[in-house]
C-alpha cells in the first residue's frame, strides 16, 4: 500500500449546494463517491498530495425516485441499491442485471452509478444497458443544471464531456413508449464472478405486428474506447424480418461500429467474434 | 481433571490444531506483529530485463537523512542467495539479469514515505540484448549461462528407443506447451528482521523452510548458525512460492535492520509479489510415441525444455521431477527422456505445487488423446492396457513393489463418474446443433513421487522429534511449517496415537531454528510421509523409555509424574531421530537410474466440461477425483488438500495466464491475473483409496502435490470431446478455443 | 476526529481522515483480524461489515465511516466461545491457511443475517468476492450451508 494519508486533504460537503461549491473552487480536486475506483489508484501511491472532495454525504443524490414515466437514480445510489429496487427491476431490468455482475457484493455495496459514469471506463457493465435505455444525465455546477444525453457523455477512454466543476447528480431513465418484445444483457468476463468484462452487451427489440423489426437498439462495451451503439446494425435491421440470412448479414456489420483491441485480458479477434455471437443470440431470441 | 478415554485420532478428522485462532482472526501473520521501533523496508528493482547498472541517482531534494539505503556494497558476507548454485545475488552488483531484480533497499519509519523514496531514485542502465524466450535461449545468440544457456539437463534411458520406434506399428507425435503460473497465495510475502543484543540476527515471517533461510542468512551475513535464528509466523499459503523466495527477502530485511540498527519489516504488496517472485516453470514437451496396433506402448521418446528464468534457483530439481514423471504412470520397454532447463532474462522461476510434474504430465496425458485418434482405440482402454501395476518397472529401472494404486484410482473414478455413459451423452448433446453449448468428458491418470528424489532425502538428513516438558506438556519438534495443509494437526495425531494420549494433549512447537531440528523443507509431498515417520519413530522412543522405567501416560497425573521423573532438573527431555534411507531404496545420481522415489501416490480425475458456443468459455460442470495417498491420517484435511489442489489446477487449465511484456509480468494483480472464485469451480466428488504403504506413518504416502497433476489434462481431453479440437497448450483460454474452432 | 462504532464499541480516530479503514482497524485499534491481500478490492480478505453490509475495507477511507457501525471478525466469537459459523468452519474444514477466513466469515455472516439461503450455487455467488487459494471453496460452502441450516433449525424450535 503506497498511499500516504498524511498528504491528503479532504473536504466533506453534506449537500448538493456545498458539493457543487467545493468543486467549483478546486478544479484539481479528486471527487470521491464510493471509492471503488479512486482508492485502487490511491493504494498504488498515484494520488498522494491531492485534495479530495468526498461527496458521499450528499444524501439527496442517494435516492432512487419514481417519475411519472420512469425513474430518477441518484448519482450516489450504489449498485446494490439499484439492483434491488423494485422500479428498476420492473422497468429497467437490464440495468439491474448489469449492477449484479459488477465485481461482487463488496464492490456493489460501495460503487455508485455516478462514480462509474464519471470514471468512464470502456468496460463498465452498466453502460450498454444505459446506452439502450437512453437516459438523461443531470449535471450540476455553480453555473446551474445541465442535461446531457447519455450518448454525449463519453469522449474517450476515461474521458467524459463534463466540464470542470461539474458533478453528476442523477440519471433520469424514461420508460420507452411501448414495452420491448425482447431485452437482452450479457457480460462476458474473465471468469464467472468478480471480473472485468471482455465484451458486454445489451439489447432492446421492438417488433411490428408483422414480425418485422420496428426498432432495434444494441450496445457493446469493452470493444471501443467508449460504449457503442451499433448504429449500422440497427439501421440495417429496421423494418426487416429477422430471418437467418438477415441476422447473418447484421452480424457481418458489427465491425463497423466497434474497434476491439488486444490487451492484457483478451484479443481483438475474440472480442469481435463474441460480439457477433452475442448479437446473433439476441436477435435469435435465445436465452 | 477428567480425561476422556484415549481413542485413536489417526484416520479421523481431528479438528485443525490452530483452527480456533485462525477463525477468530487471532493467528498472527507477519504483518500483524507490531514490532516496537520497526521501520519499513522497500525494494528498488530493475525496470529492464538485462543490462549494466552504471549508477544510482538520488534526488537531492528528498530528505535522505530520514532513510537508510542498502546496496550490494553493504552485504557483509557473500552477495549470494545460498541455494543450489549460489548464482543469484542478494542485490544486483553492476549487472541486472531480469526485470524486477532487486538493486537497492530503502527503509523509513513510515511505509508510505519509504515507497515515496523509491520514486526519488533513478537507475542509469546500459541495456544489453535480452533473451526472453526458451527459443531465443536455445538459439544461443546471447549467452547468459555458461556456453549453452542450459542450467541443467538430464537423460533417462531404458531399453533402446530407436529400436522401439522401428518396431512400432504406429508412431504418434505431439508437442505440448504450458505457461507460467503464479502461486497467488492470499498472504503476500513478508518478513521482519532485527539484531538481538547478543548479536543474533532474527528473521520472522511468512515461509515454508526456516532452515533454508538460516542457511542463506549465514552466507549473506557471514554469521555462524548459532547467530542466525529464523522463526515462522502464521503463513497465509505457500504452494512452493515461499519455499526459496523468503531467503532473499529475509536477507533484504536483515541488511536493512543491520544498517538501521533497528527492526525492519518488509511486506510486499500484490503487484510486487506477483511481478518479482518465482513462478511455475513454463515448458515445451515433445512426445514421439511408438505403439503396437492394439495400443501397447513400445517406445516413448520425450524431449522437455523448461524456462528457468535468470538464475538457477531450484531449476535442476524442478526439471528432475518433471523428467522423472514425463512418461506418465505407464509401462514402456523403451524410453528416452531428454530434458533441459534454460536461462532467460526473466524473473527466476521456482517451486509451485507439483514442481515440474504438472507440466510433463499434462503432455503425457493429453498425448493419449492423439494416440486414441490415431489408433481408433478409446483413451480409457489405452490407459488400462498400459498402466503401472505392482511389479512394473519405471523408466529409471525402479520396480514398483507395493502400494501401486494406479488401476484402483482409474477404475474407481471411471465408475463413480459413469465415464462411459457420460461420454455417450455428451456425444449425443454435441450432435444437436441447436444446443447452446458443447459438452465433453475427459480423464487423466497420474503418479507423483513422494519425498525428495533419489538421494535427496539422504542428503537432507532430516531430523524431527518429540519432547516431554517438565510440566507434562508434550510437543512435536519439527521445522515443517503449517501453511494450511494441516501439518500441525497430522503431526499431533501421529504423535498422540503413537504415545496413546488424546490428540488434544499434543502441542506443536513453533518452527523456530532455536527450538526445532532441521526436518528439511516443507515441500515435495514429504511432510506427512517422511517427517511424520520421524515424529512417529521419536514418539516410539519416548514410549519405549517410559515403558523401561515403568511409567505411563494414561492420565494427566501420570503424565506429569512421568515428565518430572524423566526430566529431572532439565526443563525437558527431547527424543529426536534422523532420517534413515530404507535399505531397499537404491539410486544412482550419475546415471539417474534406480528408485527415484521411495513410493508414488496415484490419482485419477474425470472432468465433465461445458463449452459455451457463443463465448467459448469453459465451465467444469462436475469433477470426480480418486486419489491413492496410502492412507488418510486426517480425512477432512486430506480432502481439503485434494479439493484445493484440484481448484488450483482448474485455474492452471482454464484461467491463469501470466502475461509477459519485455520480460516483466504486466498483469501483476488479482484483477487481471485470474484465479478461480467460488463460482468457477464445481462441486467435486472426492474419493480416497485405501492402499497403505509400509514405509509411511500409518500407511500414508505423499498428498500435497498429487491433486495438481491430473485435472488439467483431464479438462483438455474433455474440451477435445466437446469441441473436436485438441488444444495442446495451457491455459485453454476462451480466446484459444475461439481461434481453434474458427480456424 | 472521526467517531464510529467498531464491534459495538464507540471508537474515535484522530489521525489523517484519508487513512484507510483497514489501516485504522489494524494499526490504530490493533484489530489485526482483518487482512490485506491485494489493495484493489479483488480478494475480499479485508471484508468488514459497515451497517451490516460487506465491503472491502482496503477501499474505504475512514472519513466515510463517521457515525457508522463497523463489524470485524473479532466480533464473531471469543477464545472461550466460537460463533456457530466459526464452529461450522472448524468442523467442515473451512479454514486452511486462514488468511481469507476473516473476510469469508464476515461475508457469510452478512448473508446469513440477511436471510440468505443455504443453496450451494447461491452461496457460491454470495462468496464470490472472497478469494481462497487453499480450500477450493467446497469446504467453505459446506460450512456456511450447515451453519445456516442449523440456525434455521434452532429458530424453528
Amino acid at each position: 500500500m503506497r498511499g500516504d494519508a498524511a498528504t491528503m486533504s479532504v473536504s466533506r460537503p453534506v449537500s448538493a449546494a456545498q458539493a457543487v461549491a467545493a468543486c467549483g473552487r478546486q478544479n484539481e480536486s479528486l471527487i470521491l463517491a464510493g471509492g471503488t475506483d479512486l482508492m485502487v489508484l490511491w493504494n498504488r501511491g498515484a494520488l498522494n498530495g491531492r485534495a479530495v472532495v468526498d461527496i458521499s454525504g450528499v444524501r439527496e443524490w442517494r435516492k432512487i425516485t419514481l417519475l411519472r414515466e420512469g425513474l430518477s437514480v441518484g448519482s450516489l445510489a450504489t449498485h446494490s441499491a439499484i439492483l434491488r429496487h423494485a422500479g428498476v427491476l420492473e422497468s429497467f431490468p437490464l440495468l439491474a442485471r448489469a449492477c449484479a455482475t459488477i465485481g461482487a457484493a463488496q464492490i456493489q455495496n460501495r460503487g455508485t452509478l455516478g462514480g462509474s459514469l464519471a470514471n468512464a471506463s470502456p468496460a463498465a457493465d452498466t453502460f450498454p444497458p444505459l446506452a439502450v435505455y437512453e437516459p438523461l444525465i443531470h449535471v450540476v455546477s455553480t453555473r446551474g443544471r445541465r442535461i446531457v444525453a447519455f450518448s454525449e457523455l463519453f469522449l474517450g477512454v476515461k474521458r467524459t464531456s463534463l466540464r470542470p466543476g461539474e458533478l453528476i447528480a442523477a440519471v433520469e431513465l424514461h420508460e420507452p413508449g411501448r414495452k420491448p418484445n425482447r431485452q437482452y444483457f450479457r457480460k462476458v468476463g474473465t471468469r464467472a464472478a468478480q471480473s472485468i468484462s471482455k465484451v458486454v452487451a445489451a439489447g432492446l427489440l421492438w417488433l411490428n405486428k408483422d414480425k418485422t423489426a420496428a426498432e432495434v437498439r444494441f450496445a457493446l462495451g469493452s470493444v471501443a474506447p467508449t460504449v457503442r451503439r451499433l448504429k449500422t446494425v440497427e439501421e440495417f435491421l429496421t423494418k426487416k424480418r429477422l430471418t437467418r440470412d438477415t441476422i447473418g448479414a447484421a452480424c457481418a456489420l458489427v465491425h463497423r461500429d466497434i474497434s476491439p483491441i488486444d490487451d492484457v485480458r483478451s484479443t481483438a479477434h475474440y472480442r469481435l467474434t463474441v460480439a457477433k455471437n452475442l448479437l446473433r443470440q439476441f436477435l435469435e431470441g435465445r436465452p | 481433571m477428567a480425561r476422556s478415554l484415549f481413542s485413536p485420532s489417526v484416520g479421523r478428522s481431528a479438528p485443525r490444531k490452530e483452527g480456533p485462532e485462525k477463525l477468530r482472526g487471532a493467528a498472527r501473520y507477519i504483518d500483524d506483529y507490531a514490532l516496537a521501533g520497526a521501520w519499513h523496508g522497500v525494494t528498488l528493482r530493475s525496470t529492464i530485463a538485462h543490462g549494466r547498472v552504471k549508477g544510482l541517482r538520488f534526488d537531492p531534494s528528498f530528505p535522505w537523512s530520514e532513510c537508510v539505503v542498502v546496496t550490494a556494497d553493504d552485504v557483509p558476507g557473500a552477495n549470494v542467495v545460498a541455494l543450489i548454485e549460489d548464482d543469484q545475488p542478494v542485490l544486483a552488483d553492476g549487472l541486472v539479469r531480469h526485470a524486477m531484480e532487486p538493486i537497492a533497499l530503502i527503509a523509513h519509519r513510515s511505509r508510505a514515505r519509504a515507497y515515496e523514496a523509491l520514486k526519488h531514485v533513478s537507475v542509469d542502465y546500459e541495456p544489453l540484448p535480452a533473451v526472453l524466450s526458451m527459443t531465443e535461449a536455445l538459439a544461443r545468440k546471447q549467452l547468459l549461462y555458461k556456453k549453452d544457456n542450459v542450467f541443467k539437463s538430464y537423460l533417462i534411458q531404458r531399453g533402446d528407443v530407436e529400436r522401439g520406434l522401428r518396431e512400432a506399428a504406429v508412431i504418434v507425435e505431439g508437442e505440448y506447451s504450458v505457461a507460467h503460473q503464479e502461486q497467488a497465495y492470499i498472504e503476500n510475502n513478508g518478513m521482519a528482521a532485527w539484531k538481538e543484543r547478543d548479536g543474533t540476527v532474527v528473521a520472522l515471517g511468512s515461509m515454508q523452510c526456516p532452515y533454508y533461510i538460516q542457511k542463506a542468512l549465514m552466507k549473506a551475513l557471514g554469521l555462524p548458525a548459532d547467530k542466525v535464528r529464523v522463526v515462522q509466523a502464521a503463513t497465509g499459503g505457500g504452494f512452493g512460492g515461499k519455499e526459496e523466495y523468503p531467503s532473499i527477502l529475509a536477507a533484504h530485511a536483515a541488511l536493512l535492520a543491520l544498517k538501521a540498527k533497528r527492526p525492519v519489516k518488509m511486506i510486499y504488496d500484490r503487484h510486487e509479489d506477483m511481478a518479482a517472485t518465482t513462478k511455475r516453470h513454463p515448458a515445451v514437451v515433445r512426445h514421439k510415441t511408438g505403439l503396437t496396433r492394439d495400443g501397447r506402448l513400445l517406445a516413448q521418446d520425450i524431449e522437455i525444455v523448461m524456462d528457468g528464468g535468470a538464475y538457477m534457483t531450484l531449476s535442476p530439481v524442478v526439471l528432475s521431477r518433471g523428467t522423472l514423471h514425463a512418461t506418465g504412470p505407464y509401462d514402456c520397454p523403451h524410453v528416452r527422456v531428454r530434458s533441459q532447463v534454460v536461462a532467460t532474462n526473466t524473473p527466476p522461476n521456482g517451486a509451485f505445487r507439483g514442481f515440474g510434474a504438472p507440466q510433463t504430465l499434462f503432455a503425457a496425458e493429453l498425448h493419449w488423446e492423439k494416440i486414441a485418434a490415431a489408433l481408433g482405440i478409446d483413451a480409457l482402454t489405452l490407459r488400462r492396457r498400459n498402466l503401472f501395476r505392482e511389479g512394473s518397472t519405471t523408466a529409471t529401472g525402479q520396480v514398483l513393489r507395493e502400494s501401486v494404486g494406479a488401476a484402483a484410482v482409474l477404475e474407481r473414478a471411471v465408475k463413480r463418474s459413469g465415464y462411459g455413459k457420460r461420454r455417450a451423452r455428451c456425444a449425443a448433446w454435441n450432435a444437436d446443433r441447436a444446443k447452446p453449448t458443447w459438452r465433453g468428458v475427459g480423464l487423466a491418470v497420474c503418479h507423483h513421487g513422494a519425498g525428495f528424489t533419489g538421494s535427496g532425502e539422504v542428503m537432507l538428513a532430516s531430523r524431527a522429534g518429540v519432547c516431554l516438558r517438565r510440566d507434562g506438556r508434550l510437543r512435536v519438534l519439527a521445522s515443517s511449517t503449517e501453511i494450511g495443509q494441516g501439518a500441525n494437526t497430522v503431526f499431533a495425531q501421529i504423535a498422540a496415537d503413537t504415545l496413546g494420549v488424546p490428540f488434544d494433549e499434543v502441542e506443536i512447537e513453533t518452527p523456530d531454528t532455536a527450538k526445532v531440528p532441521n526436518s528439511g523443507p516443507t515441500v515435495a509431498s514429504r511432510t506427512c510421509m517422511v517427517v511424520g515417520a520421524l515424529v512417529a519413530r521419536a514418539a516410539g522412543q519416548l514410549k519405549e523409555e517410559l515403558k523401561n522405567r515403568g511409567l505411563s501416560l494414561s492420565s494427566p497425573a501420570e503424565l506429569r509424574k512421568a515428565a518430572r521423573l524423566l526430566c529431572g532438573r532439565k526443563p525437558m527431555r527431547s527424543f529426536v531421530v534422523q532420517y534413515e534411507k530404507p535399505p531397499q531404496v537404491r539410486w544412482d545420481d550419475e546415471t539417474y537410474q534406480g528408485d527415484a522415489y521411495a513410493v508414488y501416490s496415484y490419482g485419477c480425475v474425470v472432468a465433465e466440461v461445458e463449452v459455451d458456443r457463443v463465448t467459448f468459455e469453459t465451465r467444469v460442470r462436475k469433477l470426480w477425483t480418486s486419489q491413492d495417498i496410502g492412507a488418510a491420517i486426517n480425512p477432512l484435511l486430506a480432502e481439503g488438500q485434494i479439493i484445493g489442489g484440484t481448484t488450483q489446477a482448474i485455474g492452471y487449465a482454464l484461467l491463469e495466464n501470466v502475461v509477459y511484456k519485455d520480460g516483466v509480468m504486466v498483469n501483476s494483480q488479482l484483477t487481471d491475473y485470474i484465479i478461480p472464485t467460488a463460482l468457477d469451480t464445481p462441486a467435486m466428488d472426492v474419493d480416497i483409496v485405501k492402499n497403505p504403504f509400509s514405509g509411511g506413518p500409518f500407511g500414508a504416502k505423499g498428498l500435497g502435490e498429487l491433486p495438481m497433476d491430473a485435472p488439467a489434462p483431464a479438462i483438455g481431453a474433455a474440451i477435445h470431446q466437446a469441441t473436436g479440437k485438441l488444444v495442446a497448450r495451457l491455459p485453454i483460454l476462451p480466446e484459444v478455443i475461439c481461434a481453434a474452432v474458427k480456424a | 476526529m472521526i467517531a464510529f462504532t467498531v464491534n459495538g464499541k464507540r471508537r474515535t480516530f484522530k489521525g489523517p481522515p484519508f487513512s484507510r479503514l483497514i489501516d485504522v482497524l489494524r494499526e490504530s485499534f490493533r484489530l489485526t483480524g482483518t487482512k490485506e491481500g491485494c489493495g484493489e478490492g479483488e480478494c475480499g480478505a479485508c471484508t468488514v461489515l459497515i451497517d451490516g453490509k460487506p465491503v472491502n475495507s482496503c477501499l474505504v477511507p475512514v472519513c466515510q465511516t463517521a457515525g457508522r457501525r463497523v463489524e470485524t471478525v473479532e466480533s464473531l466469537g471469543t477464545a472461550a466461545k466460537l460463533s456457530a459459523l466459526q464452529r461450522g468452519f472448524l468442523k467442515a474444514g473451512g479454514a486452511q491457511c486462514g488468511i481469507c477466513t476473516p473476510g469469508m466469515l464476515m461475508t457469510a455472516t452478512a448473508w446469513a443475517r440477511a436471510g440468505g439461503c443455504a443453496e450451494r450455487t447461491a452461496l457460491r455467488g454470495a462468496l464470490a468476492g472472497n478469494l481462497c487459494r487453499c480450500t477450493g471453496y467446497q469446504p467453505i460452502v459446506d460450512s456456511v450451508a450447515q451453519a445456516i441450516g442449523a440456525r434455521r433449525k434452532r429458530s424453528r424450535r
